[in-house]
C-alpha cells in the first residue's frame, strides 16, 4: 500500500529516481554505507597479505615518523619507520579473526549451556544461572585483567577468553525459547514421533531460533572488537610483534603529540567498524526479530 | 476374547502447584483411579468438560505424563519409562493427534518432510521409499501432490491438521490418540477430518482414543464411549447404548443437551452449579455439588465405576445396575 | 517480600562465594606460587621452607578453607611488589576512583535520562534523530579512542586542560568525561525505547484522553513506569563504569583502582589482583542487589513472581 502512495505522491520522478527511493526504503543510506565498510572490511581482513605494500616488520630507519600523503607511505610511517597502512591492514585482520573467532564461539558455548539448561532443567539450570550470575558480578574486563594476569598472554587464550564474553546472552535466549518449544507445540510433537533429544535439539529447535541468535551475535560482535582492543590497548592483549588495531593506538599513543596519524588510523578503523555493526545490526534487528532490543 | 491392545489400570496423575515460595502447595488430582482397555481396531471416546483429565489421560496412555500410580500396558507390556530408548522405539507403534495442528509442526520445514520424519526416526525406509510413502500418505488424507513443499502457515488449518494426521500415520501405528483434532477447526470442516480419520482407522485397523468435548463428534466415530467427571470415569458404555440411554445423571446431562434434528429440546437437564475445578474437588462423589439426584451417600463416599448392564457401567450411588431380563 | 529479599541475599552470597573460588582454583592453576614468589633460581630447600611457611604442603582443599578463612577475617596477603598488605594498597586507591566514577555516574544519569525521554516525546523529530545518532556514535567509540582525541583537542591543541595526572579539579574533567560518554549513549538509548513504550502503554493514553494535562500524564503515569527498566540498566552501568575507570585511569594516569589493577597485572602481583577481584565482585553484588530490591519495589507485580 505505501509504495502506491509514494508513487503517486511523487509523479514526476523518473526512473533512477523511483529505484534510489525503493532501495531507500530497503535499506537506509547510513546502513548501505555499514555493509560497504563492513564488506570493505572483510574484504581486507581475507587479503591483508596481497593488499599491504609493506612487511609489517619491515623498518625503514629513513622515514621515520613521516606524516601522511607521503608518496611510498601513504598512511605515515611510526617511530621505527614501520609502515602504518601496511600495519593497518594487518591490525584489521587481526582484530577482526579474534572478535570473529570469539563471537562463534560465545555463541556455541552460551546457544549449549541453555539448552542444557532446557533440557536437564534442576540443577543444571541452577548452575547455568549461577554461572551467569558470577559472570555479572565480575566486569569482562576485569575478568579478563585477572586471567591475563594469572596465565600470560597469548593469541589463543584471547580468543578463548573473548570467547567467554556474551555467552549468559544466548544461554538466556536459547533456554527460554527452547523451553518454551518443548512445553507445547513442534518440539513436543517431535519428541512424540520418537525423535532423539539430540535431533530434536539440533534438527528443530536451533533452525528455529538461529535468526535470534544471529540477530545477538551483531550486538557481541562489536562489543568483543572494544574488548580485545581495549585489552590490547592497554598492553595486556595481542602482543608485538603481531599487531591488533588496539596495540596500535596503545602504541601509538606515545606520538600523540608528534605524530597523531599512528594513532588515529586504527582509531578511525574501530569507530568505524562498531558503528557499522551496530547500524546494521539495528537494521536487522528491526528485520528479523522484534522481540531482541 | 482377544487381548486388548492398550490396557490402563487405576492411573493416577497429581499436578502439584506452589503459589510462593513460603506458600501452601496445592494439589491437582487430574486422573485419579482411572481404568480403561482398547481392543485392536476399536476406537474409544473419550468426552467430558475442560479440566476433567481427559488430555491427562490420552497424554498418560502414551507414556509423556508418568503415571504416579497404576500402570498402562501396551501389547501385554508395560510401558517403558518416558525418554527412554525403548519409548522411542514404540513410539513408531503409538501416535498422538493434537488440537493445535499450527503449533504442533515445524515451521521452517516444508510438510512433505514432516510427514516423512517418522520413517527417517524409525529408519522404516530408504530415500525413494520414504517419497513414495509420503506421496502415499498426502493422497491418503487428501492432500494434493503439489502441496508437498508447502510451509505449515501456507496451508488452512484443515490441510494443516490433515498432514499432521499423515505424519502421525507414516510409521503404521497400532494405536492413535487423538486429542480434540478437530476443536480447532472450522465446523464445515470438522466433520471431513472426522470422517476421514474413520475412514483411514477402518481402512488401517488402527486402533483410536479419541478425546473430545463435543459428543456429535465422538458420537459419530466412536464405538465406545467413556465420560470423564474430574479425573474419573463416571460412565462406560457402547456408543449407541451411551447416547440412547445414558444412565450417569452427568451423562444424561450431556446428552440432553445435544440437539437433535426434527426434534424439540425436551426433558433438558441443566446442570446447576460452577463447573467443576479440579484443584477444589469436592469430598465424595466428584459430581454432587451438580446432582439433581445427590443425597446423602453422595457426599461422603466416592462411588466406584461398576457394572450396571451388558458392557456398560457407572460410577453412581443412584444407578441400580438393570435387571438381567432386560438387559437380554 | 521477606521470601524475594532473602533468595536475593542467598544468591548475592553464593556468586561472591564464586568469585573467591575462581581466584583460588586460577591462583594454583597458573603455577606454584613458591616459584613464582621467589623466582627460578632459589635452592629446594628454600622452597620446601616457604611451602610449609605458607602452607602450601597441605592437602587442596586445606588450604582453600585458609584461604576462605584468611579473606573472610580480611587478610589479603601481602603485595609481591613492595611488602605492602593487598588490601591497604587497594583501599588507598579508592577514593581517587570515585572522584572520577561519582562524577561520571551523575553526568550519565543527569544527561543520558533526560535526553532519551526528550527524544521519546518528539519522536521523529530532527532532535529525535540526533539522539539516536549521537547515542549510537557515543557507544560505539572505545573509551581509550575518545580519551585520546580529547587530549589531543583541549591539553596539546588548546592546552586549555591538563592531558593527565591527579591533582587539582581540573585534571579530573577529561577522565570524568570520558568514562560517562558510553553510558550516557546507553542510558538515553534505554530510556528512549522504555519511555516510548511506555507512552503507548493503554493507561496512558487512556490518561491524556480523560483530558489530563499534558505534564501530568508524562510525570504522574509514564515516567514512573518506565523508571522500572531504567533502573536495571542503571545497574549494568556500574559494572560498565568500573571496568571503564580501568582504561580512562591508564590513559590520564589517574592513581586509580583501574591503573593499580593494570599495574599488578603486567607485573603479576597476584595478591593484589585478586584483592581488587574480590573487592569489585563485591561492590558489583551489592549494586545488583540493591538494583533488584529498587526494582521489586518499583514493581510490586515482580515481588511474588521473583520468589520462583
Amino acid at each position: 500500500m505505501t509504495s502506491i502512495e509514494i508513487d503517486s505522491a511523487t509523479p514526476g520522478r523518473g526512473l533512477a529516481g523511483r529505484f534510489l527511493l525503493r532501495t531507500r526504503r530497503a535499506f537506509p543510506f547510513s546502513v548501505g554505507v555499514g555493509i560497504f565498510w563492513l564488506a570493505a572490511m572483510i574484504f581486507v581482513a581475507i587479503f591483508a597479505d596481497l593488499l599491504r605494500p609493506y612487511g609489517i616488520t619491515a623498518m625503514d630507519l629513513s622515514s621515520r615518523l613521516v606524516g601522511p600523503g607521503h608518496p611510498t607511505h601513504w598512511l605515515g610511517t611510526d617511530e621505527l619507520g614501520r609502515d602504518v597502512f601496511s600495519r593497518l591492514l594487518q591490525s584489521i585482520r587481526i582484530s577482526l579473526v579474534i572478535a570473529f573467532g570469539a563471537t562463534i564461539l560465545s555463541a556455541v558455548f552460551g546457544t549449549a549451556l541453555g539448552f542444557a539448561a532446557a533440557k536437564f532443567r534442576g540443577i543444571v539450570e541452577h548452575l547455568v544461572l549461577a554461572l551467569a550470575d558470577f559472570q555479572a558480578a565480575l566486569p569482562f574486563l576485569i575478568m579478563s585483567l585477572a586471567v591475563l594476569a594469572f596465565f600470560g598472554s597469548s593469541m589463543w587464550l584471547l580468543v578463548c577468553l573473548m570467547g567467554f564474553y556474551g555467552w549468559e546472552r544466548y544461554a538466556r535466549i536459547a533456554r527460554g525459547l527452547a523451553i518454551s518449544a518443548s512445553a507445547q507445540g513442534y518440539a513436543s510433537a517431535v519428541v512424540q514421533l520418537g525423535a532423539t533429544p539430540m535431533r530434536v535439539y539440533v534438527r528443530h529447535i536451533l533452525p528455529n531460533i538461529a535468526s535470534t541468535l544471529i540477530v545477538s551475535m551483531t550486538l557481541t560482535f562489536p562489543e568483543i572488537i572494544l574488548m580485545e582492543s581495549g585489552l590490547s590497548f592497554l598492553g595486556l592483549g595481542v602482543q608485538p610483534p603481531e599487531s591488533s588495531l588496539g596495540n596500535m593506538v596503545g602504541f601509538g599513543r606515545e606520538y600523540l603529540t608528534t605524530a597523531p596519524w599512528i594513532m588515529l588510523a586504527p582509531a578511525a578503523v574501530i569507530m568505524l567498524t562498531t558503528l557499522s555493526i551496530s547500524l546494521v545490526g539495528d537494521w536487522l534487528r528491526d528485520k528479523l526479530d522484534p522481540t531482541v532490543r | 476374547m482377544s487381548a486388548p491392545l492398550i490396557e490402563a489400570s487405576e492411573l493416577v496423575r497429581i499436578y502439584h502447584s506452589r503459589k510462593g515460595f513460603f506458600s501452601k502447595a496445592t494439589h491437582m488430582r487430574a486422573v485419579d483411579g482411572v481404568s480403561l482397555k482398547v481392543m485392536p481396531g476399536e476406537t474409544l471416546g473419550i468426552v467430558g468438560e475442560s479440566g476433567s483429565g481427559k488430555s491427562t489421560l490420552g497424554r498418560m496412555l502414551l507414556g509423556i505424563d508418568p503415571a504416579q500410580a497404576g500402570a498402562v500396558r501396551f501389547d501385554g507390556r508395560p510401558m517403558p519409562r518416558l525418554g527412554t530408548a525403548e519409548w522411542r522405539a514404540l513410539r513408531a507403534r503409538m501416535q498422538l493427534v493434537y488440537q493445535d495442528p499450527l503449533a504442533a509442526l515445524d515451521k521452517r520445514l516444508p510438510i512433505a518432510r514432516q510427514i516423512g520424519e517418522p520413517l527417517e526416526i524409525h529408519k522404516l525406509a530408504g530415500p525413494e521409499e520414504r517419497a513414495a510413502r509420503v506421496a502415499e500418505l498426502m493422497a491418503a488424507v487428501g492432500l494434493r501432490p503439489d502441496q508437498a513443499e508447502r510451509f505449515p502457515h501456507e496451508l488452512s488449518g484443515g490441510q494443516r491438521q490433515r498432514a499432521v494426521i499423515a505424519r502421525a500415520l507414516a510409521s503404521r501405528p497400532q494405536l492413535l490418540v487423538c486429542d480434540e483434532p478437530v476443536a480447532a477447526l472450522d465446523v464445515s470442516i470438522q466433520a471431513q477430518v472426522v470422517n476421514m480419520l474413520r475412514d483411514l482407522q477402518e481402512e488401517n485397523g488402527i486402533a483410536m482414543v479419541f478425546i473430545s468435548h463435543d459428543l456429535k463428534v465422538v458420537r459419530n466415530i466412536a464405538d465406545r464411549v467413556a465420560v470423564m467427571y474430574l479425573g474419573h470415569i463416571v460412565e462406560e458404555a457402547s456408543s449407541d447404548v451411551l447416547f440412547r440411554a445414558p444412565r450417569h445423571p452427568y451423562t444424561k446431562a450431556l446428552v440432553s443437551s445435544v440437539p437433535v434434528p426434527g426434534q424439540r429440546l425436551k426433558d433438558r437437564t441443566i446442570l446447576q452449579g460452577e463447573p467443576p475445578n479440579p484443584a477444589n474437588r469436592p469430598s465424595g462423589c466428584p459430581f454432587h455439588p451438580r446432582c439433581p439426584l445427590a443425597a446423602a451417600i453422595c457426599r461422603a463416599e466416592t462411588p466406584v465405576l461398576r457394572w450396571v448392564g451388558p458392557n456398560r457401567s457407572a460410577a453412581c450411588h443412584m444407578v441400580s445396575p438393570e435387571p438381567a431380563s432386560v438387559a437380554a | 517480600m521477606i521470601s524475594f529479599v532473602l533468595s536475593r541475599l542467598v544468591r548475592a552470597i553464593v556468586t561472591i562465594f564464586a568469585v573467591m573460588t575462581f581466584a583460588f582454583v586460577v591462583l594454583r592453576l597458573s603455577g606454584d606460587p613458591a616459584q613464582v614468589m621467589l623466582g627460578p633460581d632459589v635452592p629446594l630447600s628454600a622452597i620446601e621452607a616457604f611451602r610449609s611457611q605458607w602452607g602450601l604442603d597441605q592437602p587442596l582443599w586445606m588450604q582453600y578453607l585458609a584461604y576462605i578463612r584468611s579473606i573472610v577475617t580480611g587478610d589479603f596477603g601481602v603485595s609481591m611488589r613492595d611488602g605492602m598488605p593487598a588490601a591497604q594498597l587497594v583501599l588507598e586507591r579508592i577514593p581517587s576512583t570515585l572522584q572520577l566514577t561519582v562524577p561520571a555516574l551523575l553526568l550519565q544519569l543527569a544527561i543520558g535520562i533526560p535526553a532519551g525521554v526528550y527524544a521519546a516525546l518528539h519522536r521523529q523529530s530532527a532532535t529525535d534523530r540526533g539522539v539516536i545518532f549521537l547515542s549510537v556514535l557515543g557507544f560505539t567509540v572505545p573509551s581509550f579512542v575518545l580519551g585520546l582525541l580529547l587530549v589531543l583537542v583541549f591539553a596539546v591543541t588548546f592546552a586549555v586542560l591538563p592531558s593527565g595526572g591527579y591533582g587539582s579539579w581540573q585534571h579530573a574533567i577529561l577522565p570524568a568525561i570520558t568514562m560517562s560518554i558510553g553510558g550516557i549513549g546507553i542510558l538515553a538509548r534505554f530510556s528512549r525505547s522504555a519511555m516510548i513504550e511506555v507512552m503507548g502503554q493503554p493507561y496512558v493514553r487512556t490518561a491524556s484522553a480523560k483530558g489530563l494535562k499534558w505534564r501530568d500524564v508524562v510525570w504522574r503515569h509514564a515516567l514512573p513506569n518506565a523508571a522500572v527498566p531504567i533502573v536495571t540498566i542503571v545497574g549494568f552501568m556500574v559494572g560498565s563504569l568500573i571496568a571503564g575507570a580501568v582504561v580512562v585511569e591508564s590513559i590520564f594516569s589517574w592513581p586509580g583502582i583501574g591503573r593499580l589493577l593494570v599495574v599488578s597485572v603486567t607485573n603479576r602481583d597476584l595478591p593484589v589482583v585478586q584483592c581488587i577481584l574480590l573487592m569489585i565482585a563485591s561492590a558489583m553484588v551489592v549494586s545488583n542487589l540493591i538494583v533488584d530490591l529498587l526494582y521489586g519495589w518499583l514493581d510490586p507485580r515482580l515481588r511474588s513472581q521473583a520468589a520462583h
